[in-house]
């Protein structure tokens, strides 16, 4: 037992230093580690873990760690999980915060992140912009909560937390909506 | 206290960070940014391109820069602990009760608002970050030169990256 805890934390360690771009792209590396190599879940279970840990917030490689720990060893799988996917991360960002005060005052360091700040206004707008290709259907309810949710940031900077529970309450009260006029509707029949 | 101010800042950060990645981009910035001045703009978007350029979750490396940067290697290891804390319980909570949890009407309903506003708060994100750093022709036509490669062929992000940083070397050093 107390191995696989040790090969837990082990995997995630690999998994998290090898998670360029975040997110997605450590899916298939979980994958093929945790349902085809090792054994431990089931395919079928590894996708709804994967609805699971988008369902709440947070990182989606801390989450699947977390829950794979769990599934497995409990609490303390958990813990090694999840660490093991933070640390990497962790001390290189720490080692760049050190020392990046000092490069940044040489020009060449200035010119390299003037196209690379450009580069990331390129990627955000593609992460948005391929959820949005990704939505099946698209209906008026969801245009407009997109645009109302970028016009409430982007011209009149009001916090995204209102936003979040706002969005959430909007969707909860337009299905309830559906469901009183189908009501309406049946009893219109009969 | 400065380590308590940071916990409670990346805690804050960690609940309502729904959709992961980009979508938290605008609550670390009203965070770290307006209410308590960690940081600058400028330093905001450094630590997005650090975060693509290095491996790990975009909430776990500007926790731990940010932190780094406020209140030292303690600093950073409060932050990361606040930003990956309150996901962590509810994960815990969530595989002891997944299958019903998925299935429940009102959850399905919060993710059809929620999912369409995270878009927004992408695309505003996006906005944002492109009122600083497009400054001139040349800025504007690396970002769109960007889009179109990144979305018109496989290329990686961090190859994007990479380009994007000579082509800034080359037009103004």
């Amino acid at each position: 037992m107390k191995r696989r805890i040790l090969k837990l934390f082990i995997i995630f360690l690999k998994i998290g230093a090898f998670t360029f771009g975040g997110g997605y792209a450590m899916i298939p590396l979980i994958e093929k580690e945790v349902v085809e190599k090792n054994n431990w879940i089931e395919k079928e279970e590894f996708l709804d873990s994967l609805a699971a840990c988008q369902s709440v917030p947070g990182a989606l490689a801390v989450n699947n760690a977390v829950y794979i720990g769990y599934k497995l060893e409990g609490l303390l799988g958990a813990l090694a999980a999840a660490l093991g996917v933070i640390l990497p991360s962790f001390f290189i960002i720490l080692i760049i915060a050190a020392i990046f005060t000092t490069i940044k005052s040489y020009s060449i360091v200035n010119a390299i992140f003037i196209g690379i700040r450009a580069c990331v206004v390129a990627l955000i707008a593609t992460a948005g912009l391929r959820l949005l290709k990704d939505m099946k259907k698209k209906n008026m309810f969801m245009v407009s909560m997109i645009v109302i949710s970028f016009i409430s940031i982007a011209v009149f900077n009001i916090n995204p937390f209102i936003i979040v529970v706002v969005s959430s309450v909007a969707g909860i009260v337009k299905n309830r909506l559906i469901k009183n006029k189908r009501k309406r509707a049946n009893h219109d029949i009969f | 206290m400065i380590y308590f101010k940071l916990f409670l800042a990346f805690f804050k950060i960690g609940i309502f960070s729904f959709g992961g990645g980009y979508a938290m981009l605008p609550l670390i910035e009203k965070q770290v940014i307006y209410q308590n001045n960690w940081i600058d703009y400028e330093g905001f978007i450094d630590i997005i391109a650090t975060s693509q350029m290095t491996p790990g979750p975009i909430a776990i490396n500007s926790a731990t820069f940010i932190g780094y940067k406020i209140g030292g290697v303690l600093g950073s290891i409060v932050s990361t602990m606040g930003v990956v804390l309150a996901p962590t319980i509810m994960i815990l909570i969530l595989s002891k009760y997944l299958l019903q949890f998925n299935k429940s009407k009102t959850v399905q309903s919060i993710f059809e608002g929620l999912r369409p506003a995270l878009i927004g708060l992408i695309l505003a994100s996006a906005y944002s970050v492109g009122k600083t750093s497009i400054f001139d022709y040349t800025t504007f036509l690396i970002v769109t030169l960007m889009l179109i490669i990144i979305n018109k062929t496989k290329i990686h992000p961090i190859a994007t990256i990479f380009v994007s940083a000579c082509l800034g070397v080359f037009f103004y050093i």
